[in-house]
């Protein structure tokens, strides 16, 4: 199908960039100053974005659902932020970055956007730290770098292990300028209920004002959803309360493609899940797999006993300990990629070798680095992360093992955007974790900043002026136009319909009752049979949403249970569309896991022949299956491996 | 260690349906709590309970849940964030409280922060001081190399712990003053530290305390109640170089 054009510039890799920089059109001041972008979302893609566009002259309206744009998520990313600065002489390059990139990502992404990615990726290291982001420096006064996992170059910078929330906060900064400026609007507590297309272009957006509970219409020349990822389609994820696919969905219902939506992080190392009074989860940091050894024990009856709280983990000798990753894996050990490890554990708990009191928890082992380092070191490099795990657990984790689990944790699959970042609706665009467009079937650690980060300052401020030149004789959204009063009608009235059902049971309950349907078959290992029993199930959930949902409260007051219902209501379809994605993927690749497709020894098994493509899937009106198109992914510069980490 | 279950509670919360209503504390029960359910779990639990017959449920801030947002507030048996040091109130754990006890739920009680609806309150006034000056005039592009400019570790550090704030405004509601003067000291001294921030240091100080002064905080009288209470254990020294930072601008006024 050729409705999917990806743009991607002709020539050299390393020129692409630079020679659709030189080609694509600017916007000149004057009228940059008539031409309106409204940017929903306020994390590092929606605030860097907000802020570099009004830098430009363009006149930004902004949105958050929070009470304020420095609550976004982006502000809980704890280990760093990658960039290809070689600063350490370690020979790192932007090709290295952009190769480990593509391979971490298991050969389903662009290669033309990550290598863009790779190049743009020291300006932000820079920009930050004009900004005043406090990254951990070396005694001699010069930025110190990490490692991370799936590379073998130290290129990650951080702020102690709160790199997501300086960074944020470096943005909210900059955002704060242009709002005290005029030249950015902020609204804050509004949530983004629809997008409104003026002959077939993005011209604005309908928001609820969570305080007031009024409906309102914004027009502009331009709008950009910078609004995360879905993870809370599983309940239990290591997202924000908040965090929600709504508005990528209502770009979706208004002919938006949303690309790889199976395509989900299990990130190997969170707080287990306790009892069922559990909210969220909450992560520990990827770099502590550098000092920690995973391990379950050799013997069911220990690890019948850990369950009934009878021995503790200490008890057990040495000999009768597993460390199943460095058995399996000799050569990565415990820093096997995210997707692996996530595996990895599921399997041993599946064989019964789990060690809380639910069976779903494995250990993580600081004694033998304190033995051999000393308890001051990692006390000075893992201190804020012990406190966090002792905080929730009541576990000092320098006595005792940690318990971890995999857990939900970021999107990789989105909605579809070409070279410019723009969707299949012109004039909207998607950046940051909302888009497919960078990670592949897996991302690597300390990725996800610098993508949302890169979008947002470096590429989205350039390639919408390509877009925006088109439309400087366009004169302002007029929000009394048809089209916004019928968009304003349909939100409103799906709003009342939820309100109007007064069923008999809270929102939370079919949210827990999807998430057991999405972990239970389409989380970690997914297979057809499974697949096909989970839409069903899930179109007996919405079915039961839609008459028995309880919605207390008012329509016009602040209304949690209201903001929740509507969210809800999209991650039952979110969710459904995740599992025909993953049931039309029969092979295994990043994140993605599918039982039929393994090797002799139960590894995931690519399948580079049928499936080299992008999934991208069209809405095809209510309660109709959805459109598959895809676009093929070319590789001309990296060599399709099967990754091996034995 | 092991979790127990708190069999019954008492939840003391104060309910006001807006900003013009007066507001009262109303009394609930609740039972069979984990006790390795965090706070904002059992306010959910009893929120589904509150549904399910019929009430309307508590609204409060809440979001991350891992104690980085800052959007969690909620002032509970008379302390910001609750009985338990260096948490914010989504990181407090119900094995802090004993079986029977009464628990009191306030939001933050200050003149700057309207209550919105029961325990949420309008945190605005925050935004508008850090739009005052909270930030280094830098525009996107064009800025040096990240390495041009050599830090000391040791500034770099503190200004760190300074940038640590989430905002949350449990200083502002623990000060007997509601004063915002930890708040606009930690991000003062954030900037300030860094060479990067020293250009504008004096202005940002002059324009921001203005800002405060203009919203309806308190003044400062060193009580310390600020610091105690904060999750992210900001110190009040920073209110010391923030007073430096005022009076040499004012002085070179």
């Amino acid at each position: 199908m050729s409705i999917l054009d990806s743009k991607i510039p002709e020539g050299p890799l390393a020129e692409k960039w630079n020679k659709h920089k030189s080609n694509i059109k600017v916007v000149s001041p004057a009228n940059k100053r008539k031409l309106e972008v409204i940017v929903v979302g306020t994390g590092l893609g929606g605030a860097s974005a907000a802020a570099s566009l009004a830098e430009l002259g363009y006149k930004v309206k902004a949105f958050c659902y929070q009470d304020s744009p420095r609550r976004a998520h982006s502000i809980a990313a704890q280990g760093g932020i990658n960039a290809a600065k070689n600063y350490q002489n370690d020979n790192d390059s932007v090709f290295r970055l952009f190769y480990d990139t593509i391979k971490g990502g298991d050969y389903r992404a662009r290669e033309a956007n990550v290598y863009r990615l790779a190049e743009v990726s020291p300006n932000i290291i820079d920009q930050c730290v004009a900004q005043g982001v406090p990254f951990g420096r070396e005694y001699g006064g010069l930025l110190d770098n990490r490692s991370f996992g799936g590379v073998l170059v130290s290129r990650t910078f951080y702020a102690r292990g709160q790199t997501g929330q300086q960074l944020l906060l470096g943005a909210y900064q900059a955002l704060n300028r242009q709002i005290s400026k005029g030249n950015v609007e902020m609204y804050s507590r509004h949530e983004m209920l629809d997008v409104v297309k003026i002959d077939g272009k993005a011209r604005g957006i309908i928001a609820r004002d969570l305080v007031s509970g009024e409906i309102k219409r914004f027009g502009a020349h331009a709008v950009v959803v910078a609004t995360g990822g879905y993870g809370n389609v599983f309940f239990l994820s290591t997202n924000a309360m908040g965090s929600n696919g709504s508005a990528a969905w209502q770009c979706y219902k208004k002919g938006a493609m949303m690309s790889n939506p199976c395509f989900v992080q299990i990130h190997p190392t969170c707080i287990p899940v306790h009892g069922d009074q559990q909210s969220k989860l909450t992560l520990m940091s990827e770099s502590l797999r550098n000092d920690g050894r995973v391990w379950v024990p050799k013997k069911n009856e220990d690890a019948e006993k850990l369950r009934k709280g009878e021995i503790g983990p200490n008890d057990i000798p040495e000999d009768d300990r597993d460390f199943y990753l460095e058995r399996r894996y000799p050569s990565y050990g415990n820093l096997v990629p995210r997707d692996v490890a996530s595996r990895a554990a599921k399997e041993r708990c599946d064989a019964g070798f789990g060690v809380n009191a639910e069976g779903k928890a494995v250990y993580l082992d600081f004694k033998y680095a304190i033995e051999r380092l000393g308890k001051d070191v990692i006390k000075a490099r893992y201190g804020n992360l012990f406190q966090m795990y002792e905080k929730i657990t009541d576990v000092d984790p320098y006595k005792e093992p940690m318990m971890i689990y995999p857990a939900i944790h970021y999107s990789m699959g989105g909605t579809w955007v070409d070279y410019n970042l723009m969707t299949t609706v012109p004039g909207l665009y998607s950046i940051g974790e909302a888009n497919f467009s960078d990670h592949g079937a897996n991302r690597l650690g300390a990725s996800a900043l610098m993508q949302g980060l890169a979008d947002g300052y470096f590429v989205l401020p350039y390639t919408i002026g390509d877009y925006l030149a088109d439309e400087i004789l366009t004169p302002k959204a007029d929000t009394n136009a048809l089209e916004f009063e019928e968009a304003e009608k349909a939100v409103t009235g799906r709003i009342e319909k939820l309100f109007n059902i007064k069923g008999s049971k809270p929102v939370d309950y079919f949210h827990k009752k999807l998430g057991h349907v999405m972990w239970d078959y389409v989380g970690m290992s997914r297979n057809a049979e499974g697949l096909k029993k989970a839409i069903e199930m899930i179109k007996e959930i919405r079915e039961e949403f839609w008459k028995d949902v309880k919605i207390p409260g008012e329509l016009n007051n602040l209304n949690p249970e209201l903001e929740k219902a509507g969210r809800v209501a999209d991650f039952l379809d979110i969710g459904e569309l995740m599992a025909h994605d993953a049931l039309d993927r029969n092979e295994s690749c990043g994140g993605h896991f599918r039982e039929e497709s393994v090797t002799e020894d139960g590894e995931a098994k690519r399948d580079d022949e049928q499936f080299t493509y992008v999934s991208c899937w069209e809405f095809n009106g209510e309660g109709k299956e959805p459109v598959l198109h895809k676009e093929d992914l070319v590789f001309e510069n990296v060599k399709l491996t099967q990754r091996s980490y034995k | 260690m092991a979790d127990k279950i708190l069999k019954k509670l008492n939840i003391k919360v104060w309910r006001q349906n807006n900003a013009q209503d007066k507001g009262r504390f109303e009394t609930y029960t609740i039972e069979n709590i984990s006790t390795g359910s965090s706070f904002l779990e059992m306010l959910d639990i009893l929120n589904n309970n509150l549904i399910e017959e019929g009430k309307d449920p508590i609204a409060f801030d809440h979001d991350c849940r891992e104690g980085i947002c800052g959007t969690c507030s909620l002032f509970i048996n008379g302390r910001a964030h609750g009985p338990d040091t260096e948490v914010t109130t989504c990181q407090l754990h119900m094995r802090k409280f004993k079986d029977g006890e009464t628990i009191t739920i306030e939001p933050w009680r200050a003149a700057a922060f309207p209550v919105i609806k029961d325990l949420v309150v309008d945190r605005t006034a925050f935004e508008k001081i850090l739009q005052a000056g909270g930030y280094i005039s830098v525009n996107t592009g064009g800025v040096p190399d990240a390495n041009a400019i050599p830090i000391s570790h040791e500034d770099a550090e503190e200004s760190m712990d300074a940038a640590s704030c989430i905002g949350c405004g449990a200083c502002v509601a623990a000060c007997k003053n509601s004063s915002a003067m930890l708040f606009v000291s930690a991000k003062v001294a954030h900037l300030a530290k860094l060479p990067q921030g020293k250009v504008e240091a004096k202005s940002r100080a002059r324009k921001m305390v203005a800002k405060m002064d203009e919203l309806g905080f308190g003044g400062c009288t060193n009580t310390g109640a600020c610091e105690v209470e904060c999750p992210k254990s900001i110190s009040i020294t920073n209110i010391a170089r923030l007073n430096r930072e005022y009076l040499t601008a004012r002085f070179s006024e």
